[in-house]
């Protein structure tokens, strides 16, 4: 099972949290701090993976990869393999490419939410929900469609009132 | 006011309180805005305005992730639910999973909104639903929902049905009851043709089997074939673009097909039988050289080595790891390692044969890599491999890096202690780790290494001389070297004391030595460079002094010399050096006749109680140190314990003495007390009370020395008497204690001339002695006429009750009649009055009336005493009245 996925830049500041335990606030806080203190400390072109236990507990294993100013973190247990979450950050990042077209640190901030909506389609409470960046893309466009779609209705039926209302 | 203008009003767009927030430059401007942005969100959620409902938690989600607080935004997440439209709902849900958990009990309230949602006809929102469930869901939760859960397994659209079954994971997870219900439709999504939803039954039939033994037994009897065969098609099957990663076909399938397998075949050798072939297939007929392709392989190395033994497909497994080992990728080789750790307890002679490259990994530039192949190296040594391992281990100290050292030095220590097969061959690599990486060496370690050489009775010879040879060669300590290495040098140092006869004379030599000329004065010479270095510590130094003391009894013709050195220190601002410097001076000046008896070569140090002890007592770091300051009894570990150590009393260990300052003579008076007492005369057996009965009586120049078993007013045998007869031995020595106490202070501060410390406890306890009350009487009162004292003395065993002696004088030139004393205490204090021995009181001084009475003081030691007092006499019938107050007692009464 994945325990969170992390992505922070390289400042250290988080910028998509997601935790599939229980997490208090507090100790989510606190354990981004650990990573990011652990993840800056870590030299080019070694491996990917480092010791977690002792910031997330017993049998907990963190990947990360290190894209431009990001750092792409995924914490989980013995029952995932390793290699594949490293391939699984590489569909996320894929995915986000596709998205935003050479996505930066700065999409991820002002669209978070949709970074959420693309997230949750990739993983799914703690467990791999699709691997294919296609698939993904397909699942997200359908949902920014329908928002689209209502927000329009919104506007036109408030605009209608308002006009109405005079 | 204008939007537009204040970027903090509750009408600012998500955007713009993002770009606000990052223009903050400080944290604390940070905090400000948000705290403005927070106070706007629930002013606005105050008036209930769902056009900005949205809006409101968007930011509120943008704000959590920044770390602060956002409760007050959960019920606008509820509210955001139960509206129509899609996008409320998104961002409810989002909101309900990021800001919600499964222990808050507002939980509660959405479980009706999640139920109509599942049931949506907008398959999004079903979809949106079977998310939040997926994510948050409590066992109250999965109870309620798992029948809606359980239908949309079968929905028509993959996209659900694949939602649902992850979602079913986690209901089985929390509610393990519920297994059951979901084995059949899980199975049944088994023959799945699409990527997605084949991929989640995977995974929840494997979550089945972990949960329910029934679920298990099922799966295996009626999937395995199945399964086995979709692995076959996936692993023969063209290549497909959607599901590709880098080249290879959908290897997160591949996966979790070998995991599920994995289960499957654990325990079970008719299921392990019948995946052996698509094992073997998968195995070696996949591509290693990217990553998504090893991945396979790793998992089908796990499978292969959790699933019931088949000989040739675990050398085929190790083999793979063996190829990941060389692999160029860190990933890999770590990876490769993890599983070789794993492999290790099932086949660790095809481990072994990983053994050159694994040691290569210890040696790698990346941390986690080192860190697991030390891990790994560990786990493989055994007797016959362990000095080659050892070798490579220690010879790579020298160049790794630093962080690195202390890591490498405690597994190597582990091992040579564990596996040395001989002791020689463990003090070799001792004396290499010491000398390399002495400084990240536990304590322990050098004192292992000291308890091994004594141990080691052939061996001193072969010992002292290596560690001197490899003191001269490395250089150990120069003065202009900034790479001290302490423990080294404490064990050389405390070698050269014991056995330094063994290393001039070259007694004991063993074949495979070369002859060494080494000198009585070059011995010396090592001892005077260490004790001199600035950098080493004063623990150091003072196993250095008693290095000294030995040799000087071990080299006659140095004797002065030492004598010379020693004395150098006896203004040294530690005080434990100070006075090692005055003790050791007296003993070699004066005690030539006890001197060697002093010095000889420790008792062999007892190797077994030193392991207990060691393991015994790991997790409590404070015993170990008490405990090794016994068992190395010159080793010098603080100042309290070290005279008892180095007079070694007790050879039947005395429990550690403590460490304050106060208790050093008690010890060192109560280690050698209760055998004179028990003996009942001053003659004892043992020689240790000789010595100290001397050491005692040193220096106190006024008085002849005389043998201890005639009968004198030699101050240190008041001592012994004082206690012997059992009066009270806690006063006089509470007393001692003291005054060692203010000597220590004084000669700390270096004015007092440096007298011999030694004198400063002989000549102190007559003064207790005589002085018998221990507090000064006070004038408690005093007039034109009248004069009252106050004598005190304490109850044994009772320090709370003063016995008071009041005695009045007259001073005026008329009798007194009727004389009567009152006092008043506050209510801490209780007193009680004697009747006085009399009633007139003579003039002119010429008699006086005493009354005792007993003050027991409630807060004694907090509270001093305080008393009033009224004192009634008649002179010539006519009645008189003095008042006052005491406040002038002692302070702790």
């Amino acid at each position: 099972m994945i325990r969170a996925v992390l992505v922070m830049n390289t400042q250290g500041r988080p910028r998509i949290t997601k935790f599939y335990e229980f997490w208090p606030v507090e100790k989510q806080h606190e354990a981004i701090r650990n990573v990011f203190s652990v993840l800056c400390s870590r030299a080019e072109h070694v491996s990917n993976f480092v010791d977690a236990e002792s910031i997330f507990g017993p049998d907990s294993r963190l990947v990360y990869k290190h894209f431009a100013t990001l750092y792409f973190v995924f914490i989980f247990d013995s029952s995932e393999n390793e290699l594949a979450m490293l391939d699984l950050i590489q569909v996320f990042v894929e995915t986000l490419d596709k998205c935003f077209r050479n996505v930066c640190e700065l999409d991820i901030v002002f669209n978070y939410s949709k970074i959420h909506a693309i997230l949750d389609e990739i993983i799914f409470g703690g467990q791999v929900l699709e691997t294919s960046s296609t698939e993904v893309m397909k699942a997200v466009e359908e949902i920014t469609k329908l928002e689209a779609a209502s927000n329009a209705i919104n506007l036109v039926s408030k605009s209608v009132s308002n006009w109405r209302s005079r | 006011m204008d939007p537009i203008l204040n970027p903090f009003s509750s009408g600012t767009r998500l955007r713009d309180m993002i770009r606000a927030i990052r223009a903050c430059k400080t944290a604390a401007e940070e905090r400000a805005a948000i705290r403005k942005e927070c106070a706007a969100i629930r002013a606005s959620i105050n008036e209930n305005d769902p056009d900005y409902r949205h809006r409101n938690l968007a930011k509120l989600m943008f704000i959590h992730m920044l770390g602060y607080p956002t409760h007050f935004g959960q019920m606008e997440c509820l509210k955001c639910i139960a509206s129509p439209g899609f996008p409320e709902k998104r961002i409810g849900y989002l909101g309900l999973m990021l800001l919600l958990d499964e222990r808050q009990e507002v939980l509660m309230l959405v479980t009706n909104s999640l139920k109509q949602d599942l049931n949506h006809t907008n398959q999004y929102i079903v979809g949106l639903a079977l998310c939040a469930l997926g994510n948050i869901c409590s066992a109250e939760m999965a109870r309620d929902l798992a029948p809606e859960v359980e239908r949309l397994l079968q929905f028509r659209d993959p996209n659900i049905r694949k939602k649902a079954a992850l979602c079913s994971i986690r209901i089985i997870k929390k509610v393990p009851d519920l297994a059951e219900n979901f084995v059949k439709p899980a199975t049944a999504l088994l023959k799945e043709k699409h990527h997605g939803v084949l991929i989640t039954a995977v995974q929840l039939c494997a979550d089945l089997c972990k949960v329910s033994r029934e679920a298990l037994e099922h799966i295996r009897k009626k999937c395995t074939e199945g399964l086995v065969r979709t692995l076959k098609d996936l692993a023969n099957s063209s290549y497909s673009p959607e599901y590709d990663v880098s080249g290879i076909t959908d290897p997160f399938l591949h996966i979790r097909l070998l995991k599920l397998l994995r289960l499957l075949g654990e325990g079970d050798a008719d299921a392990s039988d019948s995946m052996n072939d698509i094992l073997a297939q998968v195995g070696t007929k996949t591509e290693s050289n990217k990553v998504a392709a090893n991945a396979i392989l790793y998992e089908c190395v796990q499978t292969i080595m959790s699933i019931e033994g088949n000989g040739g497909l675990r050398v085929l497994a190790i083999g793979i790891l063996g190829k990941f080992l060389s692999n160029r990728d860190n990933n890999i080789r770590y990876v490769a390692l993890n599983m070789l750790m794993k492999a290790v307890t099932a086949d660790p002679q095809a481990v072994l044969r990983y053994r050159a490259t694994i040691l290569e990994c210890v040696k790698d530039a990346d941390a986690s890599i080192r860190k697991r192949a030390l891990e790994l190296v560990y786990v493989l040594v055994n007797e016959s491999n362990v000095k080659p391992l050892t070798t490579e281990l220690v010879s790579y100290l020298e160049t790794c890096d630093q962080d690195f050292k202390g890591d490498l030095t405690a597994k190597i220590c582990a091992i040579v202690s564990k596996f040395s097969p001989e002791k020689i061959w463990y003090i070799d690599q001792m004396i290499k780790v010491l000398l390399e990486a002495g400084n990240f060496v536990k304590d322990e370690v050098w004192r292992a290494l000291i308890v091994v050489i004594s141990n080691a009775s052939e061996l001193h010879g072969y010992a002292v001389r290596a560690l001197y040879k490899a003191f001269q060669n490395h250089n150990v300590i120069t003065l202009t070297s900034i790479f001290y290495q302490e423990a080294f040098t404490r064990v050389a140092i405390w070698c050269i004391g014991e056995y330094g006869d063994l290393l001039i004379n070259n007694v004991g030599m063993l074949d495979l030595e070369d002859r060494i000329t080494v000198t009585e004065s070059d011995a010396v010479d090592l001892i005077e460079i260490t004790i001199q270095c600035h950098a080493l510590d004063f623990t150091t130094k003072a196993m250095a002094l008693v290095a000294l003391l030995k040799l000087s009894s071990r080299f006659p013709s140095c004797s002065e010399r030492i004598r010379e050195i020693i004395v150098k220190y006896k203004g040294n601002f530690v005080l434990e050096l100070q006075q090692r410097s005055i003790e050791f001076n007296s003993i070699i000046a004066r005690h030539q006749n006890i001197r060697s008896m002093l010095v000889e070569r420790m008792p062999v140090l007892d190797e077994a109680t030193f392991i207990g002890r060691q393991a015994g007592s790991l997790p409590d770091a404070g015993s170990i140190s008490a405990g090794s300051s016994v068992s190395l009894p010159n080793g010098v570990a603080k100042p309290a314990d070290s005279l008892v150590d180095l007079l070694d009393l007790n050879s039947n260990d005395a429990p550690a003495p403590s460490s304050s300052g106060g208790d050093f003579l008690q010890d060192l008076l109560g280690v050698d007390l209760s055998p004179a007492a028990q003996s009942g005369a001053n003659q004892t057996s043992k020689s240790g009370t000789d010595a100290l009965l001397d050491l005692l009586s040193v220096g106190s120049v006024s008085r002849p020395v005389e043998s201890p078993s005639a009968q004198s007013n030699s101050s240190a045998i008041d001592i012994l008497s004082a206690s012997k007869s059992e009066k009270a031995s806690v006063s006089p020595l509470d007393d001692l204690s003291s005054l060692s106490l203010s000597s220590r202070t004084t000669s700390i501060t270096g004015a007092a001339p440096m007298m011999d410390l030694l004198d400063g406890f002989a000549s102190t306890p007559p003064k207790s002695e005589n002085n018998g009350t221990v507090y000064p009487s006070i004038t408690a009162f005093e007039s034109s006429s009248l004069q009252l004292t106050f004598n005190f003395s304490k109850q044994p065993g009772n320090s709370q009750t003063t016995n008071i002696q009041a005695t009045f004088i007259n001073l005026s030139s008329d009798e007194y009649t009727d004389f009567i004393f009152q006092a008043a205490v506050p209510k801490f204090l209780q007193l009680q009055l004697d009747p006085a021995s009399g009633s007139t009181l003579p003039a002119n001084g010429n008699g006086s009336i005493t009354q005792n009475f007993r003050v027991t003081n409630s807060q004694n030691g907090k509270k001093s005493l305080v008393m009033r007092i009224r004192i009634t006499y008649k002179i010539n019938g006519k009645e008189k009245l003095e008042e006052g107050q005491i406040s002038n007692f002692p302070r702790d009464l």
